[in-house]
């Protein structure tokens, strides 16, 4: 069609203002495919980081928050587990296998994880992938430390080197646990979750260092040292949740509730995959609002769009009445406006596109150090192409509106143009 | 679309009145007004005479309340917008004023533009020439216009009368049997006027094309063979007596 030529011909001619709107569009764009491959991706970031674990159990609380800090280590525990509950909860002939966890100490801003060994075989992610050490072992000796991969990436940590835990989630010099120090004997391969923020200790370790504490704080006068502790007897006195693995999937409820009707102590079971559901059910208002505000910054762009057409019409009446006397017609006219229009969504939703994939690019290790989640760069899903068709066709239904102008505008005017 | 000038005419006018809406005045009442194939007529026109009515109709982008326009023996006025639309690009090449072309074309885009709209003139351009754009540089080049310096340049950038040669070249295009010229050498100096016109002559005279000249510049008009006073022959001009 020559009119198409035409309008882009026209376009490079007002390549100033056109490419003004353009960057418009395409920075509406980008935020709405960001908000919207962010909430993918985060989704997929959650569902991946636990697989294979049937129940969490930990103190009472909504399931949600179990959750987020049993798994996620976002939040605080209520309150613990006594070990003697554990033990008896266990026990449920059903259970194939659990894992029990304690939180609560920190390293220079990385969450402490007080476990056994058997966290390493069970914990999977991804679908059924396991963790994979890529240096040494799982920690043998009581001192021993197993590094999640930003943890030794970011610290600059080797094995063999020593390293102090803190006493909660602050790193203050007066709520250290210096006098025991421990020993990276293992690192573990990148997963793209949590577990890559964690420092992983043995659950008596976490009783090691907390023997000369009480109720947070060291107990004045009373130290033991590291030596000491080794011939302690360690047992573990409160954890603060447990992960559970079951023989038959078909017992899930009935160990659940056995576990929320725990008389001697208040818990709470949840299934991983339906917190995950109600935490998408709480987040989705959030999302969905996110999603309504960045359409309105496309409408908003698009309006742009118009507005800069708009204004160009009185100026081109002469144009439009040349040709006009060549044998142009309204209809092409209507054409050429509508063209413009679509040219500039087309571009402005081609630079939005390439540049989302930069800043992804850009982004995505920053988001992965910093808040923990693993943005994939995989091509459009069919939702983002269908949201991108939706506003290559809102660009030209809006080039609709100067379109009609000019058309009625050089049906009046023919071949004159009083200016 | 087949125009054939069997009773010789380019363009006849018979009983025409015409107003811009119902309760309008009437602003253009002809008796008749016959123009000759391969003639150039100066068609003398004041403001006020109804001068951009007349080629509005001839035109085809407006159509009379009463009577016949004929061009080139087609009774355009019976045509739908369309068609008319169709026919000047076919037939019809037009010089305005000034402001002939488009900013955003090349001056040789800007000559070859009625090819776009029409695959006649297209047609009637590559029995000369070889491409359309050979055909532009050789309608240029009648016009001294095809300096390799002078083509690579914006169109914006070019003095008037430059301006009004591509558009002579552009209204030349594909050879259009009738060519409306509305006051074309109005912005240019009086000593480059004669000197247009010749030109105009020239092209027509080669292309057969009849030629109307429409201006109110009465000191042209002794280059044309005839002379047609707008505001005598219309009984509708709103002409004040200087």
């Amino acid at each position: 069609m020559p009119i198409f030529t035409l309008a882009w011909k026209s376009l490079l001619n007002r390549r100033f203002t056109a490419t003004v709107t353009i960057i418009s569009i395409a920075l509406s764009v980008t935020l709405l495919l960001g908000v919207e491959r962010i909430r993918k991706e985060t989704r997929t970031s959650f569902v991946n980081t636990i697989s294979g674990t049937d129940l969490i159990i930990g103190a009472r609380s909504g399931p949600v928050q179990l959750l987020l800090y049993s798994v996620f280590h976002i939040g605080n525990a209520t309150n613990n587990i006594s070990w003697k509950s554990y033990e008896e909860i266990i026990n449920h002939p059903s259970i194939a296998w659990s894992v029990p966890i304690s939180l609560g100490d920190s390293h220079r801003g990385f969450r402490v994880i007080g476990t056994t060994t058997e966290y390493f075989q069970r914990y999977h992610f991804s679908g059924g992938q396991s963790l994979e050490l890529i240096e040494g072992k799982p920690f043998s000796d009581l001192y021993d430390t197993v590094l999640g991969a930003e943890v030794a990436e970011k610290l600059g940590y080797k094995l063999g080197d020593k390293i102090i835990i803190a006493h909660g989630a602050a790193d203050v010099s007066f709520a250290r646990h210096d006098d025991k120090p421990f020993q990276v004997a293992g690192i573990l391969k990148r997963t793209g979750t949590p577990v890559d923020q964690a420092v992983h200790v043995s659950l008596e370790a976490i009783e090691a260092i907390h023997v000369d504490w009480k109720s947070g704080a060291p107990i004045p006068g009373i130290s033991i040292s590291a030596e000491q502790t080794r011939k302690m007897a360690l047992q573990p006195e409160v954890i603060t949740a447990a992960l559970i693995g079951l023989k038959s999937k078909i017992a899930t409820f009935k160990v659940q509730r056995s576990v929320n009707d725990y008389r001697k102590e208040p818990l709470t079971a949840i299934l991983p995959g339906v917190a995950l559901s109600e935490l998408w059910q709480l987040i989705g208002v959030a999302e969905k609002a996110l999603l309504v505000i960045s359409a309105f910054v496309v409408v908003v762009g698009l309006f742009g769009m118009l507005t800069a057409l708009l204004t160009s019409l009185n100026e081109r009446r002469r144009e439009m009445a040349i040709l006009r006397s060549i044998g142009a017609r309204p209809g092409h006219i209507f054409v050429l406006i509508i063209g413009e229009a679509g040219f500039i969504t087309l571009l402005g939703v081609g630079v939005g596109f390439t540049l989302l994939y930069l800043l992804l690019l850009v982004a995505q290790p920053i988001i992965e150090t910093q808040i923990g989640i693993h943005i994939a760069i995989g091509a459009p899903s069919s939702y983002e192409l269908g949201l991108l068709g939706a506003v290559i066709l809102a660009g030209f239904l809006a080039g609709i509106v100067p379109g009609y102008r000019a058309y009625k505008q050089s049906l009046a005017d023919g071949l004159s143009v009083h200016l | 679309m087949v125009v054939d000038v069997t009773n010789g005419y380019a363009v006849t006018l018979q009983q025409l009145e015409f107003s811009w809406h119902q309760q309008a005045p009437t602003i253009l009442s002809l008796e008749m007004l016959n123009v000759a194939a391969g003639e150039q007529v100066f068609i003398e026109g004041p403001s006020g005479s109804g001068k951009s009515t007349l080629l509005s109709l001839l035109a085809g982008v407006t159509t009379p309340q009463r009577g016949r326009v004929e061009v080139l023996g087609r009774e355009i006025s019976q045509l739908s917008a369309v068609q008319r639309d169709h026919f000047r690009a076919h037939h019809i090449g037009y010089i305005f004023q000034q402001f002939n072309l488009i900013p955003y074309l090349s001056m040789v885009e800007n000559v070859t533009l009625p090819c776009r709209f029409s695959p006649q003139r297209r047609n009637r351009a590559l029995e000369n020439a070889a491409t359309v754009e050979e055909e532009a540089l050789r309608l240029l080049s009648h016009l001294d216009m095809a300096d390799d310096k002078m083509l690579a340049r914006p169109v914006t950038s070019l003095s008037v009368g430059q301006q009004q040669r591509v558009a002579a070249a552009r209204a030349l295009m594909g050879s259009p049997e009738l060519l409306i010229a509305d006051e074309p050498t109005s912005a240019l100096d009086s000593s480059r006027r004669e000197g247009f016109i010749k030109l105009l002559f020239e092209e027509c005279k080669q292309t057969g094309s009849t030629l109307l000249f429409v201006s109110h510049d009465a000191s042209l008009k002794h280059l044309f063979s005839r002379t047609i006073h707008l505001a005598d022959i219309n009984a509708a001009a709103q002409v004040e007596e200087e």
